[in-house]
């Protein structure tokens, strides 16, 4: 995944780093951490839906926020109508900057569905945290 | 008592090598803060009373006794409905807080490793070693479901996983740590100099520094001394040095160095050897080994504290113990639960201090954000309270 400088801060120019490549941000983002993962609930499936739900919850407050900044900022400043936004059709690079959008969105939303996966691909990587006390008490 | 709302993430103060954020990133952190408030003031206190009116009366009727231990108690909460919701969203802020942290230092991995780079040019604060040996009881565990935890680099110079560390435990501690997440540094540094105002150290040893949130209040308030900052993790320490210089901090080093074998240090080198919730990060065996090399290089005479969550005692009721523990096991810290059976006094010990220079205080986070919103009662939120125990003493 490669970024672009948005420049505000930088100390001096960005140089290529081949190393930076293997960073794939949308997916390490929700990686998995060590050790099986604990469910509270009686049904893991209900607790993923739970997890599914207030990732959702979290976007809507994020909009939301995001509404009310705009709202303020345009009643301070007088500079919009409600039509321009119904009118509004994206150009090629907004259309795909709001795609980028959208998938980081969908991948935050089912974090919990993708480490499920990771678990079934890294058994090693599941073992009780009880089970890691009792070793690293060892160590 | 009105609700008590936190603070926002832009009182966070920004310093040359943060991360920039987006406003729906902050948003996002916003959106944490006070799920996190909410669920630590509002429904943790459930927790207490499914246990005393509902859970401790079933298992003493059943059973014919209460409980032993923090286990027993554990097995029997696990059936409560108001626990199991309460640990399932528990779990479920600290790992969305994970992954939007990630999210945000990831995409801009580079730009941070640079500005890190950029900021370190010409500077001396910071040594790294090559092929240096990250301890086993690191590597063993993410802790803080963070994954990576603190060593891992993505690519060399990769400082991805302390800029998450350092902008996203705002939103874990709800602000209460203050604009630069210090407020445990500065209460250290705040009782040492109140308490022994003739204490004057030259030779600072912060042990388990990570990115220096506490290592630096005290080279602040001991501007005559030389500070030295010792992790394991690599990201920590590089992103720890820049955010030092970032900060106009000179009388800091940030070194590589494992607490375990400290050979890079002289026998009786340091006035004062400072841990702060580091311990419970060790393991079983390294923590001894750890305070026979705190024996080694702290001076005669010389201050050795540290800074941890209250160990279990008996006078500890079984609820609470269960409810400490609970972030050994499902916030990944699993040491957690071991190492606050262990005696401090005993410790100590082993540390060249003797039974009769013991202490034992408690201090409470100093937090410059404070603005008398937070005077209030603050409900106790077991491991995540700003208010900790600190045990130590003097070196005979």
């Amino acid at each position: 995944m490669k970024t672009e400088l948005s420049g505000s801060h930088a100390g001096g120019s960005i140089q290529a780093n081949p190393g930076v490549d293997a960073v794939n941000d949308i997916v390490m983002a929700g990686n998995k951490s060590k050790g099986g993962r604990p469910y509270f609930l009686e049904d893991p499936a209900v607790e993923r839906v739970l997890n599914i739900a207030m990732a959702i919850a979290t976007e809507v407050a994020v909009a939301h926020e995001r509404m009310d900044t705009l709202e303020r900022l345009l009643e301070s400043k007088g500079l919009l109508s409600r039509n321009d936004i119904e009118m509004y059709v994206p150009d090629e690079k907004a259309a795909e900057e709001r795609q980028g959008w959208h998938a980081r969105f969908t991948a935050r939303i089912l974090r919990i569905v993708q480490q499920e996966v990771e678990a079934v691909a890294h058994p090693e990587n599941n073992t009780p945290m009880r089970t890691i006390a009792d070793e690293i008490n060892e160590m | 008592m009105p609700y008590q709302l936190p603070p926002v993430w832009t009182e966070l103060k920004q310093h040359a090598v943060f991360p920039e954020f987006s406003h729906d990133e902050r948003a996002r952190y916003n959106f944490l803060a006070n799920l996190n408030r909410f669920v630590s003031t509002v429904i943790a206190p459930g927790n207490q009373l499914a246990y005393s009116r509902r859970v401790e009366p079933a298992f003493a009727k059943e059973h014919g006794r209460s409980f032993n231990d923090r286990f027993e108690v554990g097995e029997a909460m696990k059936k409560d409905p108001v626990y199991q919701m309460w640990a399932a969203l528990r779990r479920s802020t600290m790992e969305m807080r994970q992954q939007n942290g990630r999210s945000v230092v990831l995409r801009q991995a580079n730009q941070l490793a640079q500005k890190v780079a950029h900021e370190l040019e010409g500077t001396h604060l910071l040594q790294l070693k090559e092929n240096f040996q990250v301890p086993a009881y690191l590597t063993h565990v993410d802790n803080h479901l963070m994954p990576g935890s603190y060593h891992t680099e993505y690519f060399p110079g990769d400082v991805s996983n302390a800029a998450n560390y350092d902008s996203g435990l705002f939103v874990t501690s709800g602000g209460m740590l203050g604009s630069l997440t210090d407020g445990g540094g500065r209460a250290i540094a705040a009782w040492v100099k109140e308490t022994y105002p003739d204490f004057h150290p030259k030779q600072i040893l912060d042990i388990g520094c990570g990115l220096g949130h506490n290592t630096l209040p005290i080279a602040l308030a001991f501007p005559d001394a030389q500070v030295i900052g010792i992790d394991a993790g690599a990201p920590m320490l590089r992103y720890g040095a820049a955010r030092a210089h970032a900060l106009g901090i000179e009388n800091v080093t940030f070194i590589q160095a494992d607490a375990a074998h400290m050979q890079e240090f002289a026998n009786e080198q340091f006035d004062w050897v400072q841990t702060t919730m580091f311990l419970h990060e060790t393991g079983g065996k390294s923590i001894h080994t750890i305070f026979a090399e705190i024996n080694r290089v702290l001076k005669k005479g010389g201050l050795n504290l540290h800074i941890e969550q209250p160990q279990y005692t008996p006078e500890m009721s079984m609820y609470e113990q269960f409810m400490r523990d609970w972030d050994a096991y499902y916030n990944a810290e699993p040491y957690w639960g071991h190492m606050h059976d262990l005696q401090p006094a005993a410790l100590m010990e082993e540390a060249g201090v003797p039974k009769d220079k013991f202490m034992q205080v408690g201090v409470k986070a100093i937090n410059d954000l404070d603005k008398k919103k937070q005077d209030g009662k603050v409900t106790e939120d077991y491991g995540r309270s700003p208010i900790w125990n600190v045990f130590g003493g003097w070196k005979a």
